[in-house]
């Protein structure tokens, strides 16, 4: 059994996080596991994306062409991965950066208003929590609460006050 | 010791700090940078060296200068900076000296970009620097076996007084997988006789890579060839998957390798009898493996991220026996799982031929591959 997740956005949303995050858990979890960014020569504001393999067995590739799941950031990532999301496989949109709805239909989609959620809970930062739960309730990849023990044990010192409202920004986001 | 999420990069330094690293010297560039940056926090923090030189040109040299005295030193950069190192690279070569190089591999040539890249496989394969010498290059395609290579490097730069190059390109750099990283080796307290020391009461031992006399230089170049007769013998190093009743191999290295695994399993899941063969060490290359394959398989298909440069290691091996195809992205492009499958789907349906050359046919594909 293996899923591919590719979550892509603008620098600064907070796309490589979220991707170590289900890597971490992914780890934790006993799984095989492989997180690689786009790198280059990127700011803030430019487009990132970074795709996330986790298998029962040792990892061939990294990439993929066609990922299980994506989870989309804003508007230039939903042109380039739209088409690549493997069938039946799962978007899951931040409805609140883009301004257009999803063609396709063999796939199931996730609308998901995370930068209000993430507003309402008082830091817009926390969008991407709100976009991975949004993923969890509709990918069999890996049980909600793994990912909130994995923002336990590997939340950085400085950040653990932030916890309860990304915790609660994941099981918002997974309401969806 | 649990298994940690590192990155290629990290993983690599903190696992030559673990193996008794003693001094690093480096210059930074993408896509090796966190390694030089890790070991700026790490060897101090230990009271070891770490020195971030003016250049590639001094990191090289002051690994020369280090490795006399026979410390476990080591030195990484990328492509265009490994190039910038080939004179001294070279030197310690001819004066018979332990190092390691870790050289994560951009697209090139020139300054390129910082993609990944296998493109430089030759240069440190094949050589690079001037004179005979071989380099033993170990290609790991995953972080943990990064981590496993990094301290094996050490030990075998000791074993046989080479330079040892762990080559791999900036995507599994970059990259995080769980590894499990080794418990610290204390430092080396003993050192080689040939070493020099500035001790008290010592005698004189000279280093360098100066022999005036031809005949002199003979016996070294030859002594050295001996050293290398040996590394041929017993580090050659390889994995193998499916290729039990397998009628089409692929072989592959580092990033390629692990991608044409996904390609491999892939094919089989459609019946294909596919395996796959993934040089660990690519000098001493696996040359008896590949002429075992070539007795085993019907055809083989070699999967690179440079225009075949291993491809040639392969023909030569295979010698003609059955017919090699050949596909590679180049550039800083990373070859995706789907595009070998057709590859080995091609294989599998058509008839091939032995004659001309894989790369030329490779060629003419291109501009619907590039497409």
């Amino acid at each position: 059994m293996q899923n591919e997740i590719i979550i892509a956005g603008f620098g600064g949303q907070g796309v490589l996080f979220a991707g170590q995050l289900l890597a971490y858990a992914a780890m934790d979890e006993g799984k095989e596991v492989t997180w690689i960014p786009s790198y280059g020569p990127e700011m803030r504001g430019g487009t990132a994306n970074c795709t996330v393999v986790i298998a029962d067995e040792e990892i061939g590739s990294p990439l993929v062409r066609n990922p299980k799941a994506v989870l989309v950031m804003n508007l230039p990532s939903l042109d380039k991965y739209e088409p690549l999301v493997k069938e039946g496989g799962v978007l899951v949109l931040n409805s609140s950066m883009v301004p257009r709805g999803v063609a396709r239909k063999d796939i199931t989609v996730v609308l998901v208003p995370a930068n209000e959620i993430a507003e309402e809970l008082g830091d817009r930062r926390m969008a991407n929590m709100v976009m991975l739960g949004g993923l969890l309730a509709h990918l069999e990849v890996l049980p909600v609460k793994a990912i909130e023990k994995a923002l336990k044990d590997h939340l950085p010192a400085r950040h653990q006050k932030l916890l309860p409202a990304n915790i609660e920004a994941i099981q918002r986001g997974s309401k969806f | 010791m649990a298994k940690e999420l590192l990155k290629g990069n990290v993983a690599i330094a903190e696992a030559a700090i673990r193996a008794g690293l003693q001094a690093y010297f480096g210059y930074p560039i993408t896509p090796q940078t966190e390694l030089l940056e890790w070991m700026s926090a790490r060897m101090p923090e230990l009271g070891r060296a770490f020195v971030q030189a003016e250049s590639e040109l001094g990191a090289i040299n002051m690994v020369y200068g280090a490795a006399c005295t026979g410390a476990r030193v080591m030195t990484s950069s990328s492509s265009p900076g490994v190039s910038l190192m080939m004179e001294g690279i070279s030197y310690i070569a001819g004066t018979e000296l332990p190092a390691v190089i870790v050289d994560v591999m951009r697209g090139g040539p020139g300054l390129g970009n910082i993609a990944p890249a296998q493109a430089d496989y030759n240069q440190i394969v094949h050589g690079g620097g001037h004179g005979d010498y071989n380099l033993l290059v170990l290609a790991p395609s995953s972080v943990q076996e990064a981590v496993d290579l990094t301290v094996l490097a050490f030990d075998l730069a000791e074993k046989y007084r080479t330079i040892v190059v762990v080559l791999l390109d900036g995507s599994l750099g970059q990259m995080m997988e769980p590894a499990e990283l080794p418990p610290m080796k204390p430092l080396k307290t003993a050192y080689p006789e040939w070493a020099a020391r500035g001790e008290p009461g010592d005698s004189r031992r000279v280093l360098s890579s100066i022999y005036l006399d031809p005949p002199a230089e003979e016996v070294a170049n030859v002594r050295i060839l001996n050293r290398w007769k040996e590394v041929e013998a017993n580090e050659v190093r390889y994995k193998e998957y499916m290729l039990e009743d397998a009628k089409i191999a692929v072989v592959g290295f580092g990033t390629s390798g692990r991608v044409a695994l996904s390609a491999a399993r892939a094919a089989r899941a459609e019946g294909i009898p596919v395996g796959l063969l993934r040089p660990v060490t690519l000098n001493p290359f696996p040359n008896k493996q590949i002429e075992r394959l070539a007795e085993t398989v019907d055809s083989i298909l070699v999967v690179e991220m440079n225009a075949g440069q291993m491809l040639e290691d392969v023909l030569r091996d295979v010698k003609g026996r059955v017919p090699v195809e050949f596909f590679a992205r180049v550039g800083g492009i990373v070859p995706l799982p789907d595009e070998i499958l057709n590859e080995i789907r091609r294989m599998a349906s058509q008839p091939l031929s032995t004659t001309g050359h894989p790369r030329d046919r490779w060629l003419k594909r291109m501009p619907q591959i590039m497409a």
